[in-house]
């Protein structure tokens, strides 16, 4: 089983880190959201793997997985959450910017930002 | 306990001038000038302790674990020099406020004047060295300020960040300096440092320490190589070039050298570094001085030279030479700020400070022209004033010392110095002073108001006081100060007098002031003699080096930043692949002796699903959509494996933050293209795809090692105290919760700023082009049905149940899986189903609460939860909880922990309600979907051909 968890969490890694290699946003979200997956299962195996023994506390339970990796992943997936927002939205937004979702300074999407900054200040009065 | 306010008072004092500067600029220097005296007269009430040989010391511990204390202590040493800046600090602020001009900010001068004056004294009575190192980083700071005063003129600026890059990299220097003396001396105070003097002279580390502390001390204090920013300093307005170039700042460092004296001094090798700097400085110096035309740059080059006479007689490492170099600070201190502002007097009356046009001011400005006359006499060393003495003083110091085997090599570079210092002090006077008047000054000459020479005539009263009388006046100050800077040793035999007989200091002296006169005399034909030599120019080496460093940084940044964000990722990822192939070589790495669970079906079903997503997801993540349903069926396997290894809350937050994730996904796809472009280059996807299964071996390579490893764990405590120590059977929620809240405290921080970055981003994208862009994309043709029915009257319908449910698990969290977190997110879910099936702008107007109240709250309810405890008295977020009988429901647990589970639950709700509905805001702008009256938009009447027409309003 735990070669198992062990080639998942391989698995995971390699494919976040080849999307995150991609050149346009929405792969490289995808990548840090499986990146995500891979850290947090990475973390969580840091417990090592145990079934049947949940961290409830009771009256002659014949022992407990270590709770203290599953708080701290608990945490670490709402954050992944909130990184994954925060990045797809800067994604959107500089799509909407630039009207490309390139994440390469190339020359085209740069000719692009700078026909755009000069709509932008014709467009002031 | 009044030695903390000293330092205090003055940088808290500097917020009042800019308050005061509209009631006028008297009233300002009145106020400005009470911070000063209020400070000095508190420092003076410790004088009697201090000369009745005590050391006052006050403050308290600050961090204690890095050796930071905020303690200051005041012995001779540090008195006098405090009291000196005080004191000259008072005169200078008066002096000020007739120099400069109505449209110069005089709050603002004022400001960072007291800004510099209570770093100063800071530095001069800190006991802590680690403190002293702020006040001393402080003092470079507020002196670039100071400098740069007129920030309109070219040279203020490049003189302030000459200053500022050179005495700010001394002060990294000191850092480490000081660090390693503090590890090294065993304590970070100086009361227990300065006892310290033998174990730090013998540790190898000391030649380490001596460098790195003469660094800050000599680049502080202007000495060669270092000397070149203090003359470009002087485009400061003059009060500051009075107080902090002459006066105060530059002293800094000779104060180090003597306030670490007894720690660091009388080694051969301190012998070996210092006393060749100062005195070549102290000619290097006196030799510029001689040729420069500017009355400033004449005094500027001076300090330079003089600073480097302190300098030297400290490296001479004898008692005798410590007392003539005490001497000398306060002889200097008096005539070099009182010829300081006599030049600004000289500068602001006539127009020029030029001395080619100066000359014959003695008929137009008497008062100036005696006062100027005396202090420049006290520089040359002429008798009776207190320049002589100490001159002499350091003559007979320096006559018995011997460099290099030379015995001869001191005394005659220390009479040289001597001598060139009279020929431009007679040059200085004469040249500003003396011949006839003429006719062709900028401005006509005449004496100023009292306001501008009473400061300079309180100066020269005590040069000619000390000359006459030097053992009554200074004798008292000059032991006792001596004194600490030698430590424990006994005070050397000295005579504060003019006559001395006739020793060789005398003769040395006499041949000083002839060999000067003479110099002066022969000043044109020195002027070629110079002028023919090739001279470097420190400025322009400077300003190269600041060039070459830029333009390194540039080509660095360029290299490393090729504005491409897989480059980048690919040099990380590579860099941490290296690393990892190192450890990979060096260490075992092995499976363990773990016994391994056995596998069974369901796992390899598991596995088998994940291998074949992953393996659509890489080949074909040029599809968008099918990528992200793919991932979110990833994801629903991981929260199957946090339920398989009895994580039953991991299970729960994993599958309700991939609901929510895979939403906010797929409406950020809506306006986003629909496909990635293929990849042209082949080799590129190789050479990632190498990358890649690298990383993933090794992760996978190392969570085997790790899982086949037997370990030791922390958290038996965080199992045995749950119950009885934090009230909840859920060990997971009471670790979150209770045992590390501050770490949950941080976390819905993070969350809540993460919010307030997506409402920022989207919110002003309803401007400018992205808003164009946004009205170009609107799409023409919708559904007929963009609110289908039966998802609108679900979702309504659900909207209680799913309330229901989320307080279920929020209020079992505490001793069963569930709690903040989960139940945010699924309250969240119901949430934005109503945003999905309804709309945006139906669902924004209902909405009772935004986002961001709901954030705020959030924190501010988990904060005051946590600071709830101090009230008991005990640590921040300590929890509590009892066991409440309540009527019908029956006995029911309350802790503390809830309310801050409240704070977690409100947190993520606001989240993750502001992340999707701004997407949901900017897709209604770019949509226009009509908002539903009733339960849907399609009307039941039939009245049915209206309801597809897109209406044109918008939220």
């Amino acid at each position: 089983m735990e070669m198992l968890v062990a080639s998942a969490i391989g698995l995971l890694t390699a494919v976040g880190v080849y999307l995150v290699l991609r050149r346009q946003t929405f792969p490289v979200v995808i990548g840090t959201v499986f990146l995500s997956y891979a850290v947090n299962l990475f973390l969580f195996a840091t417990g090592r793997l145990t079934v049947n023994r949940p961290p409830i506390y009771a009256a002659g339970a014949a022992g407990y997985v270590d709770p203290l990796p599953q708080a701290l992943v608990l945490t670490s997936i709402v954050i992944s959450f909130g990184m994954t927002a925060l990045v797809i939205v800067l994604a959107l937004r500089s799509f909407l910017e630039t009207g490309s979702d390139s994440v390469e300074n190339s020359p085209a999407s740069a000719d692009e930002a700078e026909a755009t900054q000069v709509t932008t200040d014709q467009a002031r009065p | 306990m009044n030695l903390i306010l000293v330092p205090l008072i003055p940088l808290f004092g500097a917020l009042l001038p800019p308050l005061f500067a509209r009631s006028g600029r008297d009233t300002t220097m009145l106020v400005t000038l009470a911070v000063t005296l209020t400070s000095l007269a508190l420092l003076l009430v410790d004088a009697p302790a201090v000369y009745r040989g005590e050391t006052v010391l006050a403050g308290t511990a600050w961090v204690p674990e890095i050796g930071l204390s905020f303690r200051f202590f005041a012995d001779g040493l540090g008195l006098f020099f405090a009291t000196m800046i005080l004191a000259i600090g008072a005169l200078i602020i008066i002096y000020a406020r007739y120099y400069l001009s109505r449209q110069d900010s005089i709050g603002r001068f004022y400001a960072y004047l007291l800004l510099f004056q209570g770093a100063m004294v800071g530095i001069v009575l800190s006991d802590n060295i680690i403190l002293m190192l702020i006040f001393w980083e402080l003092t470079s700071l507020s002196s670039f300020l100071l400098i740069g005063f007129w920030s309109h003129a070219a040279a203020g600026r490049q003189g302030a960040r000459m200053a500022l890059v050179v005495t700010g990299g001394g002060g990294l220097l000191l850092t480490a300096g000081m660090l390693l003396l503090g590890h090294v001396g065993g304590s970070y105070e100086l009361s227990v440092l300065l006892t310290k003097g033998d174990v730090i002279k013998a540790s190898p580390l000391y030649p380490v320490i001596l460098v790195l502390v003469l660094a800050g001390a000599f680049t502080k204090s202007a000495q060669f190589p270092f000397h070149f920013w203090l003359p470009h300093a002087m485009a400061a307005p003059t009060p500051v070039s009075a107080y902090l170039h002459s006066a105060t700042m530059v002293k800094a460092g000779v104060f180090l050298l003597a306030r670490l004296w007894p720690v660091l001094a009388g080694t051969d090798l301190w012998f070996a570094i210092v006393v060749p700097v100062g005195l070549v400085t102290m000619l290097v110096g006196a030799w510029i001085a001689l040729f420069k035309d500017d009355l400033k740059a004449i005094l500027a080059y001076s300090t330079v030279s003089h600073l480097g006479l302190m300098v030297m007689l400290l490296g001479l490492g004898t008692p005798y030479a410590a007392v003539a170099c005490v001497f000398h600070i306060l002889n200097h201190a008096t005539f070099k700020a009182a010829l300081f502002m006599s030049a600004g007097i000289v500068d602001h009356e006539a127009g020029t400070r030029d001395i080619r046009r100066l000359g014959g001011l003695a008929k137009l400005m008497p008062v100036t022209a005696v006062l100027a006359g005396i202090a420049s006499a006290s520089m040359a060393g002429l008798p009776p004033l207190n320049g002589f003495l100490s001159k002499e003083m350091m003559l007979e110091a320096s006559a018995s010392g011997s460099l290099a085997g030379l015995g001869w090599l001191i005394p005659v570079g220390a009479t040289l110095a001597a001598l060139v210092s009279v020929a431009y002090s007679v040059r200085l006077a004469i040249g500003t002073f003396a011949g006839h008047e003429r006719h062709d000054y900028p401005h006509h000459p005449h004496d100023p108001g009292i306001g501008m020479w009473l400061p300079v005539a309180l100066l020269v009263a005590l040069v000619v006081a000390i000359g006459l009388l030097p053992a009554l006046i200074a004798g008292p100050i000059i032991a006792r100060t001596a004194q600490a800077v030698i430590g424990s040793a006994p005070l050397p035999y000295y005579s504060l007098s003019l006559w001395h007989g006739f020793t060789p200091a005398l003769f040395m002296s006499i041949a000083a002031v002839i060999g000067g006169v003479l110099a002066f005399r022969a000043h044109g034909g020195l002027a070629r003699l110079r002028s023919a030599w090739p001279r470097p120019e420190a400025k322009a080496m400077f300003e190269t080096a600041v060039t070459v460093s830029v333009a390194a940084a540039r080509w660095f940044t360029r290299q490393a930043n090729v504005e491409s964000l897989p480059r980048s990722i690919a040099i990380i990822a590579i860099s941490v692949l290296v690393i990892g192939l190192w450890a990979f070589t060096h260490f075992p790495h092995g499976a363990g002796a773990r016994p391994m669970l056995p596998v069974n079906f369901a796992a390899v079903v598991a596995w088998g699903a994940l291998m074949a997503a992953t393996g659509v997801v890489v080949m074909k993540h040029g599809n968008r959509l099918l990528t992200l349903i793919v991932t979110s069926v990833v994801g629903l396997i991981v929260s199957l494996a946090f339920i398989y290894f009895s994580a039953p809350d991991l299970a729960l937050t994993q599958i309700s933050v991939e609901v929510v994730s895979t939403i906010l996904l797929l409406l950020a796809l809506n306006l986003l293209p629909k496909t990635t472009p293929a990849e042209p280059q082949a080799g590129r996807k190789v050479r990632d795809g190498a990358i890649a299964v690298a990383a993933g071996l090794g992760v996978a390579a190392l969570a085997f090692a790790i899982l086949t490893r037997d370990f030791s764990t922390i958290s038996d405590y965080y199992v045995a105290q749950s119950k009885p120590g934090g009230g909840g059977t859920n060990i997971v929620n009471v670790i979150l919760v209770d045992f590390r809240g501050f770490d949950t405290f941080g976390e819905i921080i993070v969350l809540g700023i993460a919010a307030l970055a997506i409402f920022a981003l989207l919110d002003t994208s309803l401007r400018g082009p992205a808003a164009r862009r946004l009205a170009a994309m609107r799409q023409g043709l919708e559904s007929a049905e963009a609110h289908p029915l039966i998802l609108v009257v679900t979702t309504r319908a659900m909207l209680p149940l799913v309330f229901t449910v989320g307080v279920f698990i929020f209020l079992r969290g505490h001793n069963l899986p569930g709690g903040g977190f989960i139940a945010g997110l699924v309250v969240a879910i119901a949430y934005i189903m109503q945003y999905m099936a309804s709309g945006y702008s139906w669902s924004h107007q209902k909405a009772r609460f935004d986002g961001h109240t709901l954030v705020g709250a959030g924190v501010v309810i988990a904060g005051l939860t946590g600071l709830g405890s101090f009230v008991f008295g005990r640590p921040f977020l300590t929890s509590s909880f009892g066991y409440f009988d309540i009527p019908l429901i029956g006995q029911i647990e309350l802790a503390t922990a809830m309310a801050f589970d409240t704070g977690v639950f409100l947190t993520v709700v606001g989240t993750v309600l502001l992340a999707l509905a701004q997407i949901s805001r900017i897709e209604a702008r770019a949509e226009r979907i009509p908002i539903p009256e009733g339960p849907s938009d399609i009307k039941l009447p039939p009245a049915a051909p209206e309801a597809g027409r897109p209406v044109p309003r918008e939220g």
